[in-house]
């Protein structure tokens, strides 16, 4: 019986195997362009957590450069919290920036010092506002993008490192630049990082290269906040389960064990 | 009446007025009889009923919070993942759970075909079945398109605009399902409503599979019929104890792509709010519906597309009758379960050329498979039935579980 149980378990992992791969192959599919320079990222696998320190250091570049044509509106200040700064740092933060309230009792809307409870203020009023100053193209919310790409952080991180001069023969238009990451391999989005371009509070040198993992690994975050409840959740659930499942198998065994 | 479970005098009370105690025992319990010879492959029934009933208790909750507006739906599933307590889990449970109740219906069915089980007296259990899974194809088709993601507005689009191919009235047909001229806002209406709706009309078809079920009694791995009280047990505690089994699995499963892969299985473009100014460069269905995309475009014609692709799944109502096999289990049929892998395989090219986008070598590819897909059903179905040379089928399940002599010693 056990082995039967086994070849049977066996059969439904190929099938279930098989599909996975089917799957695969049409994830695959999806992206174009060369290789993604993969990074050993600390939220990767089954227990992987955020690196505090990274995703701080990511929330400066971010801050201090994309901020400049990037929204990040799914993003709050209380949500700082979550990597590691204190409530009274992140208020510090918040109150740098000013957010619209109102309508007043005279049915004016007014500005007035950013909370933990506001979302990060976005750099333009409207897409239409933002395609002026990018000429004529819209940088997108940033939230999500960690998981709205191909290879998430890895690609982010790809992207920023991955302009370079275009191959001869290449016409490149005028306001963009040659990235061969980029679907079509000509984006409008200058490069945005150079190395000491910003200064880290940490110490840590401010390589363009550092700075894009940083700000790849703080993206991820802010697509995927719950990751390390996620994780931590699934652990307890997987061991819960399996117990439960051998158990089950206990009980189904002595059951039948007098009817064979 | 008379049930010698129901001892408790409140129980008695109760079951006199109602029997729900002997209703019960009768349908799960020791008073019904399985043949004691199945094995796991048929817990993917029971299993798809746990998936079920997660998908409706998830998809309430998700519904408390999830609003159906072409502005706000994108956010407010967003909001749920973020600020509702628990709240990714519920729709991490809720997506990942819809693709492994798919892939236990698909086993399921494909378990079916294997044995045999759509051979009479089981054919209407069977039509229950397809009622089923077309049911399910329309809710998580819909399901797909309220977060209002770029996939979800795009496979709207090309999905309804199937209907216009119907001749004549197709356009009128299109409009009135779009509620205006495109997929927009009052689809997604609409769609959440229906969304909400079809879970409970395949809980209903699921109790007529179940009455179906009840009435021809499962098949076995045998394919033959049950002829005396040895060859089975009772459902409880036997094969209660045996699903329990199949579901600790199911869920350990189900919890790996949960919590440690959960948007492995979907597509990251439908993490882009919808655009309806932008197309995506491929534009791709849940992976189980890509078999049946791969048919959709196997065929240059539109209204020849969907045809066929409607065909591949109606085809199934017939088998009973274009199997033409005197045994129902495939373990007895040398040749023909050589074609049921084959076909397998089949299904799984289809699945991969859906993947992929309909050019160069893909299309042929297509064609094929799709050729072959009817075929199995159209030709190898009756004409190995007819000229195959089974094996020889045991006298009894109890003979061949128990070996011969302890079966003529129990007689
Ligand atoms: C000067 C404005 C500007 C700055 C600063 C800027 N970007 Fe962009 N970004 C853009 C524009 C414009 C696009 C759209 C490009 C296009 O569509 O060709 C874009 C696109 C992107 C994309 C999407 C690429 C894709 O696959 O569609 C990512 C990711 C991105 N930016 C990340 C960043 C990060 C991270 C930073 C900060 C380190 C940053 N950007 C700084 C203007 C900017
Ligand atoms: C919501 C989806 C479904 C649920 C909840 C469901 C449930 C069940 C259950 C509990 C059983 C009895 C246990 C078993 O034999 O595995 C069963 C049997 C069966 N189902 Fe389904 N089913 C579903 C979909 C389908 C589909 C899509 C088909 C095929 C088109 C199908 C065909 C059958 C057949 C033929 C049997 C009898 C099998 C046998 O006795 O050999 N079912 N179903």
């Amino acid at each position: 019986m056990s082995v039967q149980i086994i070849k049977n378990a066996s059969r439904i992992f190929a099938v279930t195997a098989a599909l996975v791969l089917t799957a695969t192959v049409a994830a695959a599919s999806g992206g174009g362009g060369p290789a993604l320079k993969t990074q050993k990222w600390s939220f990767n696998g089954p227990m992987g957590t955020y690196d505090r320190a990274q995703v701080q250091r990511g929330y400066q570049v971010y801050s201090e450069v994309c901020a400049g044509c990037h929204s990040l509106k799914y993003v709050r200040f209380g949500n700082l919290l979550d990597i590691g700064f204190s409530e009274a740092q992140a208020k510090a933060v918040a109150a740098e920036y000013e957010a619209e309230d109102g309508p007043d009792d005279d049915g004016e809307m007014f500005m007035r010092p950013a909370r933990l409870s506001d979302a990060l203020p976005a750099p333009f009023a409207n897409d239409k506002a933002a395609r002026a100053s990018n000429n004529g193209a819209l940088p997108p919310d940033l939230s999500l993008i960690a998981k709205a790409r191909v290879g998430g952080a890895d690609y982010v991180y790809t992207l920023l490192t991955g302009y370079s001069d275009a191959p001869a023969g290449h016409e490149v238009a005028e306001g963009m630049e040659y990235n061969a990451w980029f679907p079509g391999t000509q984006i409008a989005m200058a490069p945005p990082l150079s190395d000491d371009g910003i200064e880290y509070v940490d110490g840590t040198a401010a390589t363009a290269d550092q700075q894009a993992k940083d700000v790849g690994a703080f993206l991820m975050w802010a697509a995927e906040p719950k990751l390390e409840d996620r994780h931590r959740t699934g652990l307890k659930t997987m061991i819960f389960l399996i117990i439960l499942t051998i158990l089950f198998w206990l009980v189904k065994r002595r059951v039948w064990r007098d009817a064979h | 009446m008379s049930n010698p479970g129901v001892t408790n005098q409140v129980m008695q009370w109760v079951e006199t007025r109602l029997p729900i105690f002997s209703f019960i025992n009768h349908s799960v319990g020791t008073e019904y009889p399985t043949p004691r010879n199945l094995n796991y492959w048929w817990s993917l029934g029971s299993i798809a009923g746990v998936a079920l009933v997660l998908q409706i208790v998830t998809g309430i909750v998700l519904a408390m919070h999830y609003v159906p507006h072409a502005d706000m739906a994108f956010e407010s599933v967003e909001h749920i993942m973020r600020d509702v307590n628990y709240g990714w889990m519920m729709r991490y449970l809720h997506s990942n759970g819809a693709s492994l109740f798919f892939v236990a219906v698909y086993i399921h069915m494909f378990r079916g075909l294997y044995f045999g089980s759509y051979k009479a007296p089981r054919e209407l259990l069977w039509w229950f079945g397809i009622l089923i899974f077309l049911a399910m194809m329309a809710t998580a088709f819909m399901g797909y398109v309220l977060p209002w993601g770029q996939m979800s507005f795009w496979g709207a689009t090309v999905i309804t605009n199937m209907f216009t191919a119907i001749p004549i009235v197709g356009e009128a047909v299109t409009t009135w399902l779009w509620g205006g001229y495109s997929v927009a806002g009052p689809t997604l209406q609409r769609f959440f409503s229906l969304h909400y709706l079809l879970p409970f009309v395949i809980f209903a078809l699921m109790f007529i599979h179940l009455w179906a079920l009840h009435t021809s009694k499962s098949n076995n791995p045998l394919g033959i019929d049950v002829k005396s009280e040895k060859d089975t047990l009772p459902f409880h505690p036997y094969f209660t104890t045996k699903d329990l089994v199949g579901f600790g699995v199911f869920f350990i499963i189900l919890a790996y792509w949960v919590f440690f892969n959960p948007n492995y299985m979907g597509h990251p473009d439908n993490y882009i709010p919808a655009n309806p100014l932008v197309t995506p460069a491929h534009i791709v269905p849940e992976w189980y519906f890509l078999p049946f995309y791969a048919i959709l475009r196997a065929v240059p014609d539109k209204l020849g597309g969907v045809a066929l692709m409607l065909g591949a799944i109606l085809i199934l109502f017939v088998i009973p009758w274009l199997d033409t096999s005197r045994v129902r289990s495939a373990t007895f049929r040398p040749i023909y379960s050589k074609f049921f892998w084959i076909f397998v395989v089949n299904g799984l090219i289809l699945g991969w050329v859906g993947a992929n986008p309909a050019e160069g070598s893909f299309i042929l590819i297509g064609r094929i498979a799709t050729a072959y897909y009817f075929a199995h059903f159209i030709l190898v179905m009756p004409i190995v039935g007819w000229f195959e040379k089974p094996k020889p089928l045991p006298d009894s399940i109890a003979a061949s579980v128990l070996g011969d002599d302890t079966a003529k010693e129990a007689k």
